[in-house]
């Protein structure tokens, strides 16, 4: 099956700032990825060329088959995109703009007006249908951009922060709307917010400087995490040193390190050599010793650190190749 | 061709805000305040609209600029300038939409000068063709000023900046005939260059137009003249897109 979604060797540079070197990589229907770096790492910037707002240096886009760059008419019918920041055009109303975007998408009319109340439904507008936008709060801007996005039912949706300035409830709407359009659909999501990865993508990428530098499930990622399949014990008795001294002894265990839990209780944590399962040993340990435990479980990793370590360490290791 | 939606979006965007009522008012009271004041329409006892077209010229000189400065610079500032050239439309549905709006704006407080041309009728008995053919004439200097103005606001984000290039561009376009713009050149450019620049001035042009002399050539200049910056326009908003 042909991607419906696909980026080859992608490169864009701003004078003497690459801010796009050589990505490359493709998202099927039912899809959702989630394009995750810094700011600053050139996340914009390649939604940008996936959309056809810039030209690449170099590398092609194609989008259900047209290419951005050789037919850009068909390939933007074809695609959906909140740009960053949702711009919009302050004097319309969202019941104008709508009918301005479907229009300018060669929407048949009465088909337009049926999508416009489906959409204008599905974000919750209607309060502020006929409200200029210059009115609106940063929560109803942002749904009215989304809504602007999806209006035609496009078979790739780009989004560039949708959830940046939404509340807790906002965005938790938001991400559960991504979810269902994802069934028929391949969906970029650009964000910095991790939790959001975990909470809506089936796969993300991580771009540092311009490159790719982790592509996977979050899953995929977690298992990078130096706290993947980590153990963690809080103690409820003061034996410590002793349990300490009988995890050491477990040959798959690399190192032990031991933390205040508050009221008395000490809090180990014990790191496996390379990822590896260490649940089952440690905890026959504790049942063999007779040790009292107040908690007892098994770290999946952590996102955060896996995106702290990549994106700080590829520069790193840049600035040595470069040297 | 998708022209219709950008011209519509655009139509709506000047009569939502009080950008239209502005201008036409201001249109109307500045040319009847020309025409009545400055051009001494009653004491020169002809019925003729000569003292109104003759305006015409200074008055674009400020209002087409105006009407275009916003044209591309305010969707630059406002981001809107990603989500337009991220839609399905072609560069130049987009570029003549937005030309097109602005240029029947003009058209339009055009056609509300009617009062001028009832009064020397009700006074007199002008040549109504000659009439006709300044009105035409005059249209379409406007949309000589508009296509520079509009190709201006290509350039930048900044409607001010727009506004003054847009205006000296015009006014170096307007006396390109006159020894103070060809002077500018007479050093460095050979004259036959400069002989060829002298026949490019608006005024010219549209002084024989309201002469009443309908020559296919200042009207094929007009024509020219915006389908170029029109087309360069189109250039810039393609080539400066961050």
């Amino acid at each position: 099956m042909a991607a419906d979604i696909q980026a080859l060797n992608l490169k864009k540079t701003f004078g003497s700032i690459t801010a796009v070197n050589d990505i490359s990589f493709s998202v099927h229907a039912g899809e959702i990825l989630g394009f995750l770096g810094p700011n600053g790492a050139g996340k914009t910037t390649t939604m940008r060329l996936l959309t056809g707002y810039l030209r690449p240096d170099q590398g092609q886009v194609t989008v259900c088959g047209n290419g951005m760059f050789s037919d850009p008419v068909k390939a933007k019918a074809s695609l959906g995109y909140l740009p960053e920041g949702a711009p919009l055009y302050p004097e319309m109303t969202p019941a104008s703009f709508l009918e301005f975007s479907g229009r300018a998408r060669k929407m048949e009319s009465s088909l337009l007006q049926d999508r416009i109340r489906e959409v204008g439904d599905l974000v919750h507008l209607a309060q502020v249908w006929h409200q200029p936008v210059e009115t609106l709060s940063k929560g109803y801007k942002r749904r009215l951009g989304l809504a602007q996005a999806i209006l035609h039912d496009p078979q790739v949706l780009i989004l560039d922060e949708p959830t940046d300035g939404l509340d807790p409830n906002q965005k938790t709407e938001v991400r559960s709307l991504v979810r269902r359009l994802a069934q028929s659909k391949a969906i970029i999501i650009s964000t910095h917010i991790l939790e959001e990865v975990d909470a809506v993508c089936d796969r993300a990428i991580i771009i540092n400087e311009g490159k790719i530098v982790a592509d996977g499930t979050p899953g995929d990622l977690e298992t990078l995490s130096s706290y993947h399949n980590t153990v963690s014990v809080i103690l409820s008795s003061d034996r410590e040193g002793d349990l300490t001294a009988r995890i050491q002894k477990i040959p798959s265990v690399r190192t032990i390190e031991s933390s205040e839990a508050g009221e008395g209780r000490k809090k180990l944590l014990v790191f496996p050599e390379e990822g590896r399962a260490i649940l089952h040993e440690v905890a026959q340990v504790i049942s063999a010793g007779g040790f009292e435990v107040d908690e007892f479980r098994q770290e999946r990793g952590r996102l955060d650190e896996v995106f702290r370590d990549l994106t700080t360490k590829a520069g790193a290791s840049g600035e040595e190749t470069r040297s | 061709m998708n022209i219709a939606p950008i011209y519509r979006r655009e139509m709506r965007s000047y009569f939502s805000t009080p950008i239209a009522y502005v201008f036409i008012v201001i249109f109307l009271l500045l040319t009847g305040v020309f025409t009545f004041y400055v051009g001494g329409f009653f004491s020169r006892g002809q019925a003729d609209l000569e003292p109104f077209f003759a305006w015409h010229p200074w008055l674009y000189l400020f209002l087409a600029p105006a009407l275009g400065m916003r044209l591309w610079a305010e969707e630059k500032k406002t981001g809107t300038f990603e989500l337009l050239l991220t839609l399905p439309v072609s560069m130049t549905d987009a570029v003549l939409g937005k030309f097109l709006a602005a240029w029947t704006m003009i058209g339009i407080s055009l056609i509300l000068t009617f009062p001028m041309w009832a009064t020397v009728n009700i006074l007199g008995d002008p040549d109504n063709g000659v009439i006709l053919i300044s009105y035409l004439g005059s249209l379409l200097m406007a949309g000589a000023y508009l296509a520079v103005s509009a190709c201006v606001s290509a350039a930048t984000r900044n409607q001010v900046i727009a506004f003054v290039v847009a205006v000296s561009l015009c006014f170096a376009f307007l006396l390109l005939g006159f020894p103070l713009i060809l002077d500018f050149f007479r050093p460095w450019m050979p004259e036959s260059l400069i002989s060829i620049l002298a026949t490019l001035g608006f005024l010219q042009h549209f002084q024989s137009i309201i002469r009443g002399v309908l020559d296919l050539r200042d009207i094929l200049y007009f024509i020219s003249f915006m389908a170029l910056w029109l087309y360069a326009g189109a250039w810039i908003v393609d080539h400066r897109r961050s």
